[in-house]
């Protein structure tokens, strides 16, 4: 154990320190892996902030019921009950007239438009949440309550929000494929620069064979260097997304004052951005792996 | 220590490097193998090490055959050995003190132990005084020495040295054939490969003698 723990110690420090000897040329190359990962992160950071910005809506889909206007009490306790007794609706909520008349008269911005009208325009209504939210139930019941005496309309809400949903799926959907292949490029990117290390390594590598170096010796601090080249990119992404983040919010402070809205973008959470960082550390020690495996695989056979 | 039974080697290509060869060597045995460029010297100690495999005959070092070794066993059998190539194989990016710590680094012996052990082969080739030179500003003599060095720091039973004296002049080549007879002294087993028969001098060394890859008494 602690001789297995010495090795790994000594193989991190000899690639430290090569990497310091290059540190401009691995800078460079932490750049460039960082640039990759930082497109499927911003993708997906866009899609997140879609989400909450979405999400701050209501999203269950609602059925607003508008009464006839010469609905009377009776009426309205015939509905109120046929409500009470449907399977499919989890809740209901009744709006007076009055009601929404008075919200319509406080409402931000609507003031002015309430003030024009002489009288209460508004219909009596029911707000009702179906039990279940799968789009096709809810206009199923949406027809149905539209045929109910009494009832002048019923309107399907937040129909758009749903459509946003299924088009934020395909973004999602999106940054899995830009995320697999942009992937695999980290993949070849870092497996090449690690075959360039080897090729200058080469008389390194043959003569600790000679003397006896297992192969696993001889990979391990390629593995580390595929590892922090991984966690370097990820960190670069984090920086490149950090920044664009920083100086978009700027243009949108100022936006968003305008609408008297406080949205600001917000940054990857923790754990993205773990699985930023340990994914390129996987795909490093992968294609580092590759790498090793195929150059030692070569000279064995050529001997 | 060391069998060799009937052992041939022909390399792909047709040409047959060894061909017969059967000899034993004792542990703590001195012995010279000798004979013109292209006897086949350089493909016995290679055999030996574990570097080649024959294709006829057993080799055996130590009771092990070294032609039934699997891949992964194979560094740990060269570990028993300290090598000494014809071209010192040295690291030129590395300074003298980091080229003679590799093998204790492939042996997991790292700080202290390792420094206390790398100073006492650069003492023992008297080198210790250009432990962070490079190798390239040693003379041929030096970088010979410090191919020994680097070959007895993990204190093998065994060493094999491939034309040691290769190019050196008559004071070095003394020089260094002291170093080996001091190790013999303490009971390694060494086996070197030369063509300078004046290399052999001194006492009742054991001496194979290889003519067109057979051994020729």
């Amino acid at each position: 154990m602690k001789l297995w723990l010495r090795q790994h110690h000594q193989a991190f420090q000899l690639v430290i320190a090569r990497m310091w000897c290059t540190r401009l040329t691995t800078l460079m190359m932490l750049g460039v892996l960082g640039v990759t990962l930082s497109l499927p992160a911003g993708l997906y950071v866009v899609l997140d902030n879609l989400g909450t910005l979405a999400g701050s809506i209501e999203s269950d889909p609602q059925i607003s019921l508008f009464l006839a206007l010469d609905a009377n009490t009776e009426v309205i306790k015939d509905i109120d009950k046929r409500l009470h007794g449907h399977h499919d609706i989890k809740d209901y909520r009744y709006v007076s007239r009055d009601a929404a008349w008075n919200e319509l008269q406080h409402n931000a911005g609507l003031e002015d438009l309430a003030g024009g009208l002489e009288k209460n325009p508004l219909p009596d209504a029911y707000i009702v949440h179906a039990a279940n939210n799968d789009p096709a139930t809810v206009e199923q019941l949406r027809q149905e309550l539209q045929q109910w005496p009494g009832v002048e309309h019923a309107q399907l809400d937040a129909a758009w929000v749903k459509r946003l949903y299924s088009l934020m799926q395909i973004g999602r959907q999106a940054v899995l494929v830009l995320a697999s292949l942009l992937g695999f490029a980290l993949l070849a990117i870092i497996g090449n620069t690690i075959r360039l290390q080897i090729l200058t390594q080469r008389e390194e590598i043959e003569v600790s064979q000679l003397i006896g170096a297992t192969d696993a010796f001889i990979r391990r601090p390629f593995l580390y260097a595929g590892v922090l080249h991984g966690v370097g990119g990820g960190l670069a992404a984090w920086l490149i997304l950090y920044g664009a983040l920083s100086a978009f919010n700027l243009s949108i402070d100022e936006l968003a004052r305008l609408y008297a809205s406080d949205f600001r973008l917000h940054m990857l959470n923790a754990q993205a951005c773990a699985v930023l960082i340990l994914a390129a550390a996987l795909l490093g020690w992968l294609g580092s792996f590759w790498a090793v495996s195929r150059y030692l695989t070569s000279i064995k056979s050529s001997r | 220590m060391i069998k060799f039974d009937q052992v041939g080697k022909l390399y792909p290509g047709g040409y047959e490097a060894l061909k017969n060869i059967s000899f034993e060597i004792a542990k703590g045995e001195l012995a010279f193998v000798t004979g013109h460029s292209g006897a086949g010297k350089s493909t016995l100690l290679k055999l030996i090490a574990a570097i080649e495999r024959p294709t006829a005959g057993t080799v055996l070092v130590g009771n092990q055959n070294t032609a039934k070794l699997s891949h992964a066993a194979i560094p740990h059998m060269r570990r028993k050995f300290g090598l000494i190539f014809q071209d010192h194989k040295l690291l030129y990016d590395r300074n003298v003190f980091e080229n003679v710590a590799l093998p204790l680094y492939i042996n997991g012996i790292v700080g202290h132990e390792a420094g206390k052990r790398v100073r006492a082969a650069l003492d023992k080739v008297g080198l210790l005084d250009k432990e962070k030179a490079l190798p390239i500003t040693l003379s041929g003599g030096e970088q010979q020495r410090l191919a020994i060095a680097r070959a007895v720091v993990s204190r093998p039973s065994i060493l094999i040295a491939d034309e040691p004296t290769g190019n050196l002049d008559e004071t070095y080549a003394t020089e260094i054939m002291n170093l080996f007879h001091a190790f013999h002294q303490v009971g390694v087993t060494i086996i070197i490969a030369t063509h300078d028969t004046s290399a052999i001098s001194q006492g009742a060394a054991r001496i194979l003698r290889l003519d067109h890859g057979a051994i020729s008494s």
